[in-house]
């Protein structure tokens, strides 16, 4: 069981590396919680797996500091620092059996073999592979070898953490489902500190916590799934979270927000906000989810045009041109299916603004401290 | 494929490897099947004399000798070479220069042809002059392959590992490099030994080539002859006369052509037959897994 | 250029791997083939592009018999799951390559290669080698070398399954927007329910090489004709319950009743399986007839904007889909509102015997 606490910690694979684009992993401090179920997530090189492998203990960080439960494990190796780790293809010991399979940590150390066999026993019951016991590995689906891979780790009583990366690749959508429901139930059960590596945001949202979103080697926000959906800290998280992602369009700021001839209401606040950073050009960001469908005529809507309805089953995607933008809201499945003029609003409570691809928060008065850190290292660029 | 031909083309794509097939091996094993069933005095002068030489072959005593020295030999041989290609392959460099450095260093002696080893391992051995016969002579071992029955076996084994276990080794270590490295990564979170990695992740992996590389040595050393030819033209007496020069005495020697053709096949049924068992018995073991 | 599969089957040492398939393709259509691991998707994409020969059957290429007719004399283009590219060749190289096979001019050549590159969003990278391209990069290539040539059948063999989630999403997009203006057809493999659903088209359920059902993408998901399409096209995984339909009353395991409502009762009495979707669950009653149940529950799934609730009664599972953030701890009891007029019935042969009304309009 441990607490990971990330100290200053910075990667580059170049040997002297001068500018921030040299950084697989630009400067960041984070603390994880012991217990806590975490994602990393973002595109294929953001650096996750570059983090994740710094955690796990596979690749030495070129500054900073990894600390599990306040000490120092920069330069532990990954056998002494008791994580157990399930990789995005199923790794599993071909030639010997599922019991043998789950055994094998337990050997390693020299645990009595009374004690390896009711542990064995134990977790295979939690992950059902009971019936399994005596088959070869190699013979087993592939989420079954995933189950085993983790079963690996969670026989060890002094496992610290749980490192996934990317599970769930080889699995069909159906097993999926299943599978991840079985890691949850085990997070609560076994209340071990879980890391999961992932570019899927459903696989992130549902399984962690709190997630990280890496872009360009930084963690732009760190927060619960809802709040990254609610108030992405940045455009990238926007984008990057929510199917479809969020809608922008580049506004111009006078006595008011204006995009074309329409104007966007934001309140007193944020106008005030907006003028004291002196910056004319601002960012508007709406989830399609929150953009509302008038039934009829409204005066107080913006009148926009409708481009085509996609049915995705459980929901419908509208897209339409507001002032020439091609923007998108999400119907419900039993929505009516609007077609050529009709009126959208944006709700003020839903309508972000962003400088220079950061959230301009009015809630708090000062920016998230890590959103600032990650401000200057933008800035530096 | 139960699907009906719609055009006789492609017999004639087929036809070359047909005739290769034909000239390379079916004409000359029937050629060697008809001497074994013939007593042949000159070109025009011969006598069928059935399964004769077939019963004089089996009842040769020279021969029993040379074929017991053969499996020894041949057993020795992969005793030797198949651990210790693996260990070389463990330890040769995976990346950098220091990897292809070791590839060539490795491979030299595979490139060095059959008789020249001979030669090389005949000087090499010389009391005189050879650096290894003078060394063992330095150190006041009294070591003569020419004479010594035990220093010949001796310098016929360390020749054939020399020149051959590159390339079990070669075998191996490319059967290393197809391991995913997140193998490894997964071996070293779950705490394993060095050798409870060899165990259970790389000899897993390494079954294929190491069946390929046993059958190839097994065969090729079954069939020696010109390494110990040259070295030590099979002596001291017959103690390092092997089938395949037991085979040529007798045909070129003695001009035996009769018996030696006999000799010849039941040569090549044996080493099917072992071939075979061998074959069946690992595939069965692997089937097991 | 129309494509048909009669009664084709491939049987491969004693096993078969397609199933007696009979399939219809139109000119200019994008056609899904929705199925598991395994099912066979790929075996009948080999013999649809002529890799394979059918062990029975015969294809059809604009009603002429092509069956034995081998890949390189049919004009048809194939994308991997892996990204396929002639590493030692440029991009700009590696897209002309089926044009040079074809011997076409250099000046035809260098116009399509751009227009085909600028079109996947790769002309500036025309120049450089695949592997020092992102992977997202690498598949365009990859699709733009089998876009190039104007095949008459274009086929994807799950070539987005190594890319990002969001990468995904647009290729998809583009995708479909490409296929729009050409008269080709298009043949799509995944195991992905929600990506059959997003590229639209045509959908062909395949499981255990047979084709259980075969027309528009939304028309199969929404009447799927047996249990197993309709398993097999939702996410989450649409809910089944056992029931028992008498005179005027539905009971659900001997335990829920509910009155046979004016939806329900074309169905005569017997043994069903009631299927209903995840995301027609309620926390609420959406109407009067929703079935209200006791439930308690296993598991709360919170996405930003979503939540998939995990529950279960003493007989049987649920999983609900419900937009917005629903907290609930593990063995919470709580009432979940059962639509019964958005059922789905299967008979005890697995048939869809009866689709919820509204769905049956679309």
């Amino acid at each position: 069981m441990a607490e990971i606490t990330l100290n200053a910690l910075a990667h580059s694979y170049a040997d002297h590396p001068s500018k921030p684009e040299d950084y697989a992993i630009r400067e960041m401090s984070h603390v994880w919680e012991q217990g806590g179920a975490f994602a990393l997530l973002g595109p294929s090189g953001c650096g996750k797996s570059t983090l994740l492998n710094i955690i796990s203990g596979l690749l030495k960080p070129s500054n900073g500091e990894v600390l599990f439960d306040g000490k120092r494990v920069n330069e532990l190796k990954p056998e002494e620092r008791n994580i157990a780790q399930v990789f995005q293809f199923p790794v599993v010991y071909d030639t010997m059996t599922v019991y043998d399979n789950l055994a094998f940590p337990l050997r390693n150390i020299g645990v009595p073999e009374h004690k390896v066999k009711s542990k064995v026993h134990e977790v295979a019951e939690i992950l059902e592979l009971s019936d399994q016991l005596k088959r070869k590995a190699k013979g087993l689906s592939a989420d079954q070898k995933q189950k085993v891979s983790m079963g690996r780790g969670l026989v060890r009583d002094d496992v610290s953490a749980i490192l996934f990366d990317e599970p769930l690749t080889v699995i069909d959508p159906q097993l999926k489902w299943k599978l991840r429901r079985k890691l949850k139930q085990i997070h609560e059960q076994f209340n071990i500190t879980m890391v999961y590596v992932t570019h899927d945001q459903l696989e992130a949202s549902t399984f962690a916590d709190k997630i990280a979103v890496m872009y360009n080697g930084q963690i732009v926000q760190f927060g619960t799934p809802r709040e990254l959906f609610e108030k992405p800290a940045h455009t990238f998280v926007g984008y990057f979270i929510g199917s479809p992602g969020m809608n922008f369009f580049e506004a111009q700021l006078d006595e008011q927000i204006t995009f074309g001839e329409h104007v966007i209401t934001t309140s007193d606040d944020m106008l005030a906000r907006l003028k004291s950073m002196g910056s004319k050009k601002v960012t508007i960001g709406i989830r399609p989810e929150f953009v509302h469908v008038w039934d009829g005529k409204n005066d107080d809507a913006y009148q926009v045009e409708v481009d085509y309805v996609e049915d995705l089953g459980t929901y419908k995607i509208l897209s339409f041109f507001f002032n020439g933008q091609l923007m998108k809201a999400r119907l419900s499945e039993d929505q009516q299916v609007p077609s050529g003029q009709i009126y959208v609003s944006f709700p003020e409570q839903w309508t972000k603004v962003y400088v220079d691809e950061y959230l301009v928060d009015t809630d708090s008065l000062t920016l998230h401290s890590q959103t600032k850190d990650a401000q200057e290292a933008h800035n530096a660029n | 494929m139960q699907t009906k031909v719609e055009n006789n083309k492609a017999w004639f794509l087929v036809m070359p490897v047909f005739l290769i097939v034909a000239f390379s091996a079916i004409i000359p094993l029937m050629t060697v099947v008809n001497y074994s069933v013939q007593d042949i005095f000159d070109p025009y002068t011969r006598y069928f004399v059935g399964t004769e030489w077939f019963k004089q072959v089996m009842l040769d005593s020279r021969l029993h000798e040379a074929l017991l020295r053969q499996f020894i030999y041949s057993f020795t041989i992969l005793a030797i070479e198949v651990p210790l290609g693996i260990c070389v392959a463990l330890m040769m460099p995976t990346k950098g220069r220091g990897a292809s450095l070791a590839l060539i260093l490795v491979a030299i002696p595979l490139l060095i042809p059959w008789n020249v080893v001979g030669t090389i391992w005949q000087i090499f051995g010389r009391a005189d002059i050879g650096l290894f016969g003078a060394f063992m002579a330095e150190i006041g071992v009294d070591y003569n392959y020419a004479s010594n029955t035990t220093d010949a076996w001796l310098t016929v084994i360390l020749m054939d590992v020399w020149h051959w276990t590159p390339l079990v080794a070669l075998l191996c270590y490319s059967g290393l490099r197809a391991i995913p490295e997140v193998y490894y990564q997964a071996a070293r979170i779950d705490q394993a030994s060095r050798w409870a990695v060899f165990r259970h992740i790389q000899l897993p992996k390494l079954t294929n080539v190491l069946i390929i590389g046993v059958l190839l040595r097994f065969m090729d050393s079954f069939m020696i002859y010109t390494e110990p030819f040259v070295l030590t033209g099979g002596g001291p007496g017959s103690s390092t006369t092997f089938l395949s020069q037991s085979l040529v005495q007798q045909a070129i020697g003695q001009f035996d052509i009769g018996p030696a053709a006999a000799f010849s096949l039941v040569y090549f049924l044996i080493i099917l037959l072992v071939c075979w068992v061998f074959y069946t018995t690992i595939m069965n073991m692997q089937k097991d897994k | 250029m129309s494509l048909t599969l009669q009664n084709v089957s491939r049987v491969v040492d004693g096993e078969t791997w397609i199933n007696e398939v009979n399939l219809s393709l139109e000119p200019g259509s994008f056609n899904v083939l929705l199925g598991r691991t395994l099912s066979g998707k790929t075996t009948l994409m080999r013999l649809m592009a002529g890799l394979d020969r059918p062990s029975k059957g015969k294809i059809l290429m604009n009603g002429v018999d092509v069956t034995g007719v081998p890949v390189r004399d049919r004009n048809i283009s194939m994308v991997y799951q892996q990204f396929i590219n002639y590493p030692n060749l440029t991009v700009y190289e590696n897209i002309a390559s089926p044009l040079r096979l074809a011997k076409m001019s250099d000046s035809e050549i260098d116009r399509r290669v751009r227009e085909t590159a600028e079109m996947l969003r790769i002309d500036p990278f025309l120049d450089r080698l695949p592997l020092q391209l992102s992977g997202g990069q690498q598949q365009r290539t990859a699709m733009a070398r089998a876009l190039v040539k104007d095949s008459q059948i274009i086929l994807f063999d799950e070539p987005l399954v190594n890319l990002d989630y969001k990468l995904r999403e647009e290729l998809r997009q583009e995708l479909r927007a490409l296929f729009k203006a050409r008269n080709c057809i298009a043949v799509y493999a995944t195991t992905e329910p929600n990506e059959a659903l997003a590229l639209g088209g045509n959908t062909a359920v395949l499981h255990e090489g047979r084709l259980l059902q075969m027309g528009p993408t939304s028309q199969v998901y929404h009447q799927p004709k047996d249990i197993i399409t309709a398993e097999m096209f939702s996410e989450p995984p649409i809910n089944v319950v056992p029931g028992h339909v008498s005179n005027d009353e539905v009971t659900f395991d001997d335990t829920v009743h509910f009155r046979l409502n004016n939806d329900l009762r074309s169905l005569s009495p017997g043994n069903y399986q009631f299927g209903v979707r995840a995301s027609h669950i309620g926390l609420v009653p959406h109407s009067d007839d929703d079935l209200e149940l006791p439930v308690r529950v296993d598991l709360a799934e919170i996405s930003g904007s979503e939540t998939f609730l995990h529950v279960h009664n003493p007989h049987f599972d649920l999983v609900l889909h419900l937009s917005g953030v629903h907290e609930y701890q593990v063995d919470q009891n709580i009432k979940v509102y059962f639509p019964t007029h958005k059922l789905y019935a299967f008979d005890a042969q697995g048939q869809m015997v009866h689709s919820p009304a509204r769905m049956r309009e679309q």
